[in-house]
């Protein structure tokens, strides 16, 4: 525990990055909708287990690869998003949020469920595309190529998705409808239509995150409700509804974990619960929220 | 439309019919009734929980709970989907102003979707309401204010909007501000504008406007013109308790 070679610590810290990718791209959807909807989307793990899944049959029963599906899964994830929102959680805006939280619960727990029931608990392997394979080199260190793509493509994701948000009109209508949805539509926006869309679009995101992880992890039923703990931790450390923060939270936190795992390997699984707990007693809103 | 006096010199723009509107269970708005013709400015008058304010979001569709009928152009607003109201060129500027805090200056100008040609443009905005110029950066609510009420205003008027429901905009501002709005709605009155005006100061409703409703407990109970407002104090005091 004393003296880590350097190489060793870099090592433990890119590999961080790769966890902290996915929770950067989960995070990221969850602010969103919880800003737009006022939801707390537990469904989000599955959505992203529903990725990698959809991935996985797309290659195994209708022979598309990896490339199409980057492409082809998050858009039949957020169709499914927009059929959700449209026949579920729209009905429940305006009450109390606890349904909306537990709605999306129950959602994961059936969808998990369903997918246990039809496809086994066990997990599936899915191939390294072959233009992934083989390492790259950073210096000192030594990467596959694959999770390099896998963080640089996690990156240029959050950062459009931030951009788009921040940057443009369709960002402004989205902020907009967030602080004021009633305003927004007296001036001629069809709010629930953005509301929809955006749902499905976060979705997506996560359906894309399912397909990152696809070849990284095993392909399972489970993989979804795993990670969600972790994001959910994420985002109260960042603080609910701030996108950037979410963004900075998740990697940071994911190599706040790799690194853990060099120094105290025991305590990897829980170090992010600790700074949860710190975070909560020295500023309840989260690190990027906004103190009320 | 409507049975106005035959020949009218100015058509009818607005006609408010019995309307009634609640709050959930609590009613508000008791059947008020009144009208607003073409380039007129028209106030509504009334003291404060008279139900000014909830009148105009009845109109506007953000109080969804309503009875009776308001056209607007012969559009029934009433049945209008809330996020098509804007469309029959009805422009909304808030009591509360409705700024948004995460949006620049520029993003709440150029927020609200453009629903007909002959909108006022940019330079113009920024003639009418020098304030504004060179703010576009500015987080919305850090404006002063008087110039979020410009803004307010100007956010509307951008899009086309001609007819524009204006709740209090002289609320809480210093003199030389509420100068300003006024010079801005003699601006938007010679556009050719109509205007319906929630204002407390009498002083202000007289200068801005052609013709005064008021209001008590949700009912428009009185009528007058700008002479009797000027020369019957006395009665109109006596309807706002001052
Ligand atoms: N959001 C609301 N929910 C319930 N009651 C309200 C709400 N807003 C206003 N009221 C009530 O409706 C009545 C009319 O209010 P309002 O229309 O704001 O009056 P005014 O604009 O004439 O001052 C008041 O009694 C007020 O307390
Ligand atoms: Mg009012």
């Amino acid at each position: 525990m004393l003296s880590v070679p350097l190489v060793v610590l870099l090592g433990q810290v890119v590999l961080g990055l790769i966890n902290g990718a996915f929770y950067a791209v989960l995070s990221l959807g969850l602010a969103i909708i919880f800003g737009m909807l006022n939801v707390i989307n537990f469904a989000h793990g599955a959505f992203y287990m529903l990725g990698a899944f959809v991935c996985w049959l797309l290659l195994t029963h209708v022979g598309l690869g990896y490339w199409p599906a980057l492409v082809v899964v998050p858009l039949v994830v957020g169709a499914v998003g927009v059929v959700v929102e449209r026949v579920f959680l729209s009905r429940l805006a305006g009450i109390d949020h606890l349904y909306g939280l537990l709605f999306t619960f129950g959602l994961a727990l059936a969808l998990e469920g369903g997918f246990i029931f039809v496809f086994g608990a066990a997990g599936n392997p899915y191939p390294v595309p072959d233009a992934l394979r083989g390492i790259v080199r950073l210096g000192p260190l030594i990467l596959p190529l694959y999770r390099f793509w896998v963080i640089t493509a996690s990156i240029i994701v959050c950062l459009a998705v931030w951009l788009l948000i921040e940057k443009t009109r369709l960002g402004a209508l989205l902020r907009a409808a967030t602080e004021n949805p009633r305003l927004v539509t007296a001036f001629g926006v069809n709010v629930p239509l953005l509301v929809t869309l955006t749902y499905g679009a976060c979705v997506g995101l996560a359906g894309f995150a399912g397909v990152l992880a696809a070849p990284i992890y095993q392909v399972s039923p489970t993989m979804g409700s795993n990670l969600i703990i972790i994001v959910f931790a994420v985002v109260v450390i960042g603080g609910l509804g701030s996108i950037g923060g979410s963004i900075v939270t998740g990697l940071a936190l994911g190599v706040i974990e790799g690194l853990t795992k060099v120094f105290y390997p025991a305590g990897s699984t829980i170090v992010i619960f600790l700074v949860m707990v710190l975070v909560l007693m020295l500023r309840p809103a989260g690190l990027f929220g906004r103190e009320t | 439309m409507t049975d106005a006096p035959a020949p009218a010199a100015r058509p009818r723009r607005l006609d408010v019919r019995d309307l009634h509107a609640w709050y959930g269970e609590s009613h508000v708005v008791h059947g008020a009734t009144f009208h607003v013709d073409r380039g007129e400015i028209v106030t509504l008058l009334g003291r404060n929980g008279a139900g000014k304010t909830t009148t105009m979001r009845a109109l506007a569709g953000v109080v969804r709970t309503r009875k009776g009928s308001a056209h607007l152009d012969g559009h029934d607003l009433l049945a209008t989907p809330p996020h098509r109201v804007a469309r029959t060129g009805l422009g909304y500027v808030p009591e509360e102003r409705g700024i948004f805090a995460s949006l620049s200056v520029a993003e709440n100008l150029l927020l609200p979707p453009v629903v007909r040609p002959g909108g006022v443009s940019l330079a113009e905005i920024h003639a009418l309401f020098p304030n504004l110029k060179g703010r576009d950066r500015t987080q919305g609510t850090r404006l002063s204010g008087g110039e979020q009420q410009m803004l307010a205003i100007a956010r509307v008027l951008r899009t086309g909007a001609d007819f524009i429901l204006l709740d209090e905009p002289t609320e809480g501002l210093a003199p030389v501000i509420v100068e300003e709005i006024a010079h801005a709605l003699g601006a938007l009155k010679a556009r050719g504008l109509t205007i319906l005006l929630v204002e407390q100061n009498i002083r202000f409703a007289l200068a801005a406007a052609d013709r005064h409703y008021v209001v008590e407990q949700g009912r428009v109970v009185d009528e007058f013109d700008n002479t009797t407002l000027r020369t019957d104090r006395a009665r109109i005091d006596a309807y706002l308790g001052v």
